[in-house]
């Protein structure tokens, strides 16, 4: 138990641990977490006092493997990390996974290389029912956490994470902080100025005008923030993730383009603007063509309020421009 | 780049009586210019935004330098030119040149090996281009979007070449140019070598998965001039060589031996056919990605309208070839609007019922 483990508990847990945690405020560095700490202890002191620590402690899974990033990703905010064993090949964040990381592919995992690890847990996002049913017969447990569709279903995947993994009180924090994070950069959004028309985008998955709809947990983020998205024109194909025609969207001239592969594909504004024909886009011409950070615009994990806040941020910077 | 060998003999001098006997495609040749131009104009005209499709037209015209003189109005904003001319254009003009030279090149493929269930990824120019691709695409990664070149199509065609030396190499030390079997089994074996190798790569670069999939099943969707102009030199020496060999193709149908008794130098004039038509489809393959069956299928539907006879056969499959595949990526483009259909899945699903079709009818001939 490593002390961000213990201070994730006590914030949770509240002052009836403060003997445990005292010691470790500074080693917490989770700002995040200490901020929400008032908020949270409220609501959950009463659910925690049931709950003895020490033997949900013995119970909880120690060697857990996570199949998918985005597990991971939720597993080390809810201060599981310890308690992961190995994660598949694309889960990079924290960078602390990076010792953890055998080789297993996340899409064509190996069960007995999985097996071989000694796992209590094992998460995956649940597409290779094959890999289930085989983890099943040799009597691991498993953890599915689908792809979410909306926020909630991430507050919900994160606290079902901390449930399995012994660590409900720190997913409780961390639900709660997202909210917080959420509401805050709804508040930005409601305090620019009333448009007749929304600003319209376009989300680009890869250099040949694969997209997202609305359907798509990415796209009711955008929806959240008031944006209008140009491919839920083409929805109902793709199952929401449609290859535009680039006539189409020169057409549809979208206020900010957003490029979700600057990482594994290497799209800059640069490439964009220099693509015969783009120069006549609006959202070139402005400077509206934002970079994402390719697992943040992708996952449906906890840093997907930094993604928002990326969103939130352009919006802000376009209208600003416009108005002045 | 590779280019070399097809300069390589330009065929004899052809006998006076075959000359004869080629005139009448002429008007053949002529008719199939002119439906390509009305596909190709439809095709410029037709896609999911832009102007109303009688203004394009208008719109060329006006940018002409002579007549645009006149004073024609076609009303087309700028925003709708640049989506015609720098999204469309290319797009259909690509798309041309990809089929015309598939084309050409199966049927020259299924003359040079006297096998009409040939096209022309026969050797390995299909494999080894996505090979080549897959391999640039995990070594390189996103910095190669900086280069001010893109290396795929260039890897892509490299390794296509290459595969096809190699299958070459192997096929004929064993059973010697003049079994062309030897050489259709040297293709499928290296093209399953050559595709276990790419697989074995994907596997251990699963994030470059999609990318390549796209890549494999069409790339016509981000044609730009650019492109166009990367394929064309290969492609025209490509079409040239074949269809000033489209006589000896024909003396190759009587078989090997007669053709030699003939004065055919049969092993050089399949050694320069496969060349050029390898050049040609490496090209092709590298900017616009795995087309299934337009290789396999128009050379046959051109011999079902103009008969059997190479003289004709080549020049026409040429511009059959451009009309199909511009004709195939028109529903490519807009059945699904806004969204895209892969032309591959397009020309797939044509080609396939047409290719069952083919076999049932050759089964009831024979």
């Amino acid at each position: 138990m490593t002390p961000r483990t213990l201070a994730g508990l006590v914030v949770g847990v509240s002052l009836a641990l403060a003997a445990c945690g005292g010691s470790d405020p500074e080693t917490a560095g989770d700002t995040t977490v200490a901020a929400e700490t008032t908020a949270v202890a409220t609501t959950d002191v009463p659910v925690d006092t049931t709950a003895a620590p020490d033997e949900a402690e013995s119970t909880a899974p120690q060697a857990i493997i996570s199949l998918s990033p985005t597990a991971t990703e939720m597993l080390y905010a809810v201060d599981a990390g310890d308690q992961v064993v190995a994660v598949d090949d694309f889960s990079n964040f924290p960078p602390e996974t990076a010792d953890k990381r055998p080789g297993i592919s996340g899409y064509e995992p190996n069960v007995e290389a999985i097996l071989a690890l000694g796992p209590d847990l094992v998460i995956t996002e649940g597409s290779n029912t094959d890999l289930l049913d085989a983890l099943e017969r040799a009597g691991v447990a498993t953890w599915v956490g689908a792809a979410a569709v909306t926020l909630d279903d991430v507050y919900e995947q994160i606290l079902g994470i901390g449930e399995a993994t012994g660590n409900a009180d720190a997913a409780a924090v961390l639900v709660e902080d997202m909210r917080a994070d959420v509401a805050a950069l709804m508040a930005r959004i409601d305090a620019l100025p009333e448009r007749d028309e929304p600003l319209t985008f376009y989300h680009e998955l890869d250099p040949t005008y694969y997209s997202v709809t609305s359907d798509t947990f990415i796209g009711t983020v955008y929806d959240m923030l008031g944006l209008r998205n140009i491919a839920d024109l083409a929805e109902g194909e793709s199952y929401g993730y449609p290859q535009l025609s680039a006539e189409f969207i020169l057409d549809k001239d979208p206020d900010i383009v957003f490029l979700a592969c600057t990482v594994y594909c290497g799209d800059t504004p640069e490439t964009v603007a220099a693509r015969p024909g783009w120069d006549i886009l609006t959202a070139v011409a402005e400077g509206n063509v934002i970079p994402l950070d390719d697992d943040t615009a992708s996952r449906w994990g906890p840093r997907i309020v930094e993604h928002m806040d990326t969103v939130v941020t352009a919006v802000e910077a376009v209208l600003a421009e416009r108005a002045g | 780049m590779s280019g070399q060998v097809t300069g390589a003999p330009a065929g004899a001098t052809p006998d006076p009586s075959v000359r004869a006997a080629t005139r009448p495609t002429l008007p053949t040749v002529v008719v199939s210019i002119v439906v390509l131009i009305v596909v190709a104009t439809a095709g410029a005209m037709i896609g999911p935004a832009g102007p109303a499709w009688w203004r394009v037209p208008l719109a060329l015209l006006e940018r002409l330098p002579v007549v645009g003189g006149f004073g024609i109005d076609s009303g087309v904003t700028e925003r709708e030119w640049s989506i015609v001319w720098n999204i469309r254009m290319p797009r259909v003009v690509l798309a041309g040149i990809v089929g015309g030279m598939l084309s050409v090149a199966g049927a020259s493929y299924q003359g040079a090996f006297r096998n009409p269930l040939v096209d022309p990824y026969l050797l390995g120019t299909a494999a080894g281009g996505g090979l080549g691709a897959t391999l640039a695409i995990t070594t390189l990664g996103p910095a190669r979007e900086s280069w001010p070149v893109d290396p795929v199509p260039i890897a892509a065609f490299v390794v296509a070449l290459l595969t096809v030396a190699v299958t070459y190499l192997v096929g004929t030390s064993f059973g010697g140019v003049r079994s062309a079997s030897t050489l259709v089994l040297a293709g499928v074996a290296m093209v399953s070598l050559t595709t276990a190798i790419q697989t074995f790569v994907l596997q251990r670069n699963s994030d470059v998965l999609r990318e390549v999939y796209n890549w494999i099943l069409g790339r016509l969707s981000t044609a730009t001039w650019s492109d166009v102009g990367l394929v064309l030199p290969y492609v025209v020496v490509s079409w040239s060589v074949l269809v000033v060999h489209r006589r000896h193709l024909d003396v190759l149908r009587v078989g090997d031996d007669e053709a030699t008794s003939l004065g055919i130098p049969v092993a050089r004039v399949r050694l320069v056919v496969v060349v050029a038509a390898t050049l040609g489809t490496a090209a092709v393959v590298a900017v616009s990605g795995l087309i299934g069956f337009v290789g396999l299928v128009v050379p046959h539907m051109v011999r079902l309208i103009v008969g059997a006879g190479y003289r004709i056969v080549l020049p026409v499959t040429v511009t059959a070839g451009a009309s199909f595949l511009i004709l195939a990526d028109i529903p490519g483009r807009t059945l699904t609007a806004p969204a895209e259909l892969p032309i591959g899945v397009v020309t797939a699903f044509i080609g396939a019922p047409f290719f069952i079709v083919l076999l049932r009818t050759r089964q009831v001939a024979g």
